[in-house]
């Protein structure tokens, strides 16, 4: 089966400025792709590109195994969900969400029939006769959503829909988002700078940084195999540790040695990784550093560490030590024994860190 | 003790308040009366006799009110050789406004539209060429258009004049849609393409009726310039298709004899009267339209 958004070699320039640049990404049916970077990064352009709301300045683009690099976002067969919602505000709810199949001529009875279907859906039945202007941020989600979802279209795209929305609500719209999903099994394009909604929604990431795809994986292979330093540092909450480090090969793995300011260097012998050049970026997830009982790993390596802060958090507590003159933080459990100033034994999960070269960033192993 | 002063230095600063507060309506007022004056000389001037006139006070109420300065106005008073009052030139005014304005801020909107919401290569030179047009005083045009019309074949017409106010209202009216739909997020217009809506689709059914405010303003501008305007009036009329101001300025100036001050009066009044009754009709949407945009959430 053809995927059903395929883009290949994409480039896209404002004058001299290049926005995008050689961008392959493809997505099968039934997929729920997210484009996640920081602002600026072009993740809005690309989607923007896909439906056609921008012309694109190289490279093609195939929806559903036809070329659509050139056609009209009208005839693409996508639906949009826009940050700002982007609701017609002189027209009522119901007019809102019937309005592309009025402008496509679609008779007045299936008018009728998918907008009680929609309204039923999404719970807005109530709304139907208001207008945009009368409604909470919460409901003007829902009808845009539901303005796309009426058009049972080939492809969704949803440009930022959360982050107009308060805490509370964006995590259930989230859930909401993602339930749908499953429910409809429909492929879905979701543009975002919030790493978690990235995480939980994607059945695969995109992670962009100045208009180049920095990975595209699963959001398993994206948190726990990052291909640079810069996904390593953007996705995951707290960020992934990156500490400076010398790596020396010997009988046993590699030697790992991480200076300290305030005493002997923590030295951790990894069996699985060797070849490693001498100087390397060791990344480590919070969670991969835990007290010795909790999370124990066959690949574990403990030693004594100076904690600085402690921060309780609720279900877990974080500390957070000096080494390799960085901060770095662990996540223990709640009820942690670790006091700040106090020595504490912790345990590295050396199966799951991740090395990088310092100079290019790329990983190592 | 101390509270006694404080209550008495509060009840001082009060008074002070309220004889501030006097002492700027009695300024406003004087103001306002100042400013009324002429509109009040205007209105008893033309319902007194000649008579009365050149007897009376000129601020005084008129003995004995008449309307007979008005009929002569209206249908018998002579502007050079021709003897039926303003009415024929009222009319004139009004076949050249009613279409001048329409067409002008359709048109005007349009632009708006464009120039806010369809950047195109050399959109924004495009405007700022418009914009340029605004302050081009009217006495530069005068020729080149005269050329213009005489080339288009429409010299000393209602259409001919009705064309020129257009053209030249233009930057204005765009000027006007456009800071209007510049601030209607570009999300709705992208919104409306992925329905499927092309570029007069969006402008009839989601901008058109989110104008109102701004057409209100538009009109109001746009009525008081045609209305008023004598230069293009005077330049690019002929006989029969000449506005009201033209024959303002006719029956004023080109009588002879006695000067009919109360004729006068009462026909500057009925030129003047169709922008008041836009403006009172209407007024409180200029206020609302111009400083729309602004406050919208």
């Amino acid at each position: 089966m053809a995927p059903i958004l395929d883009i290949k070699n994409l480039y896209k320039n404002y004058g001299q400025v290049e926005i995008l640049k050689d961008i392959n990404v493809s997505i099968d049916s039934g997929d729920f792709l997210v484009l996640v970077g920081p602002s600026g990064c072009g993740k809005s352009t690309l989607l923007n590109c896909i439906a056609g709301l921008e012309p694109i300045s190289g490279g093609s683009l195939h929806i559903d195994g036809q070329n659509m690099t050139d056609v009209s976002p009208k005839d693409r067969d996508i639906a949009m969900v826009f940050q700002s919602y982007a609701l017609y505000p002189t027209m009522s709810v119901a007019k809102n969400i019937t309005f592309g199949m009025k402008v496509r001529g679609v008779d007045a009875a299936t008018q009728d029939s998918k907008l009680k279907q929609v309204a039923q859906q999404l719970q807005i039945e109530q709304l139907l006769s208001r207008r945009p202007g009368q409604l909470s941020g919460g409901q003007r989600q829902r009808v845009a959503m539901g303005r796309a979802l009426v058009r049972d279209p080939k492809l969704f795209l949803f440009d930022e829909p959360l982050s107009n929305l308060d805490a509370k609500l964006r995590v259930e719209m989230r859930t909401e988002i993602k339930e749908l999903h499953q429910r409809l099994g429909a492929s879905m394009v979701y543009v975002t700078h919030d790493q978690i909604e990235a995480m939980t929604l994607a059945t695969k990431i995109v992670v962009m940084k100045g208009g180049v795809i920095q990975q595209i994986g699963s959001p398993a292979e994206i948190y726990n195999r990052p291909a640079n330093l810069f996904v390593a540092d953007f996705m995951g909450n707290p960020a992934m540790n990156l500490i400076p480090a010398k790596a020396k090969a010997n009988g046993e793995g590699t030697k790992i040695e991480i200076t300290r300011k305030d005493g002997a260097p923590i030295i951790l012998t990894d069996a699985k990784n060797r070849n490693l050049p001498e100087d390397v970026i060791i990344g480590v997830r919070p969670e991969d550093i835990a007290e010795p009982d909790f999370r124990a790993s066959q690949d574990a390596q403990q030693a004594e560490c100076r904690v600085d802060i402690v921060e309780p958090a609720g279900a877990d507590t974080f500390v957070v030590m000096q080494m390799g003159g960085k901060q770095v933080t662990a996540r223990l459990h709640a009820e942690t024994s670790a006091k700040p100033g106090q020595m504490q034994r912790l345990a590295f999960d050396l199966g799951k860190v991740s090395y990088f070269a310092p100079d290019s960033g790329q990983r190592l192993n | 003790m101390t509270d006694l002063a404080m209550s008495t230095a509060r009840g001082q600063s009060r008074i002070g308040k309220v004889a501030l507060r006097w002492l700027l309506y009695i300024a406003l007022g004087l103001f306002a009366l100042y400013y009324l004056m002429p509109l009040f000389v205007m209105i008893t001037t033309s319902l007194k006799s000649l008579e009365e006139i050149r007897t009376g006070d000129l601020i005084s109420l008129p003995r004995e009110v008449t309307f007979d300065a008005w009929k002569t106005a209206w249908a018998t008073a002579c502007t050079g050789i021709q003897c039926e009052g303003v009415r024929p030139f009222f009319w004139n005014s009004v076949l050249i406004a009613v279409p001048a304005v329409m067409i002008s801020t359709l048109i005007g909107a349009l632009n708006g539209y464009v120039v806010a919401q369809w950047q195109f290569r050399g959109s924004n030179l495009f405007f700022a060429a418009l914009l340029f047009g605004c302050f081009i005083p009217f006495q530069v045009v005068l020729l080149p258009m005269a050329r213009v019309l005489g080339l288009m074949g429409v010299a000393g017409t209602i259409p001919g004049l009705i064309f020129v106010h257009v053209i030249y209202g233009l930057g204005f009216t765009t000027l006007f849609f456009r800071n209007y739909y510049v601030s209607i997020p570009s999300e709705l217009t992208k919104a409306a393409k992925v329905d499927g809506a092309g570029f007069f689709r969006i402008f009839w059914s989601i901008f058109l009726p989110l104008s109102l405010p701004i057409i209100v303003v538009t009109v109001i501008w746009q009525f008081t310039q045609i209305w008023n305007d004598f230069l293009f009036g005077v330049s690019f009329s002929q006989a029969g298709t000449q506005p009201i101001t033209v024959a303002l300025n006719n029956i004023v100036n080109s009588t002879t004899g006695v000067k009919e001050y109360n004729v006068d009066m009462a026909t500057a009044i009925i030129a003047a009267l169709p922008t008041l009754l836009v403006y009172v009709v209407a007024g409180k949407y200029f206020i609302r339209g111009l400083t729309a945009g602004s406050v919208k959430g």
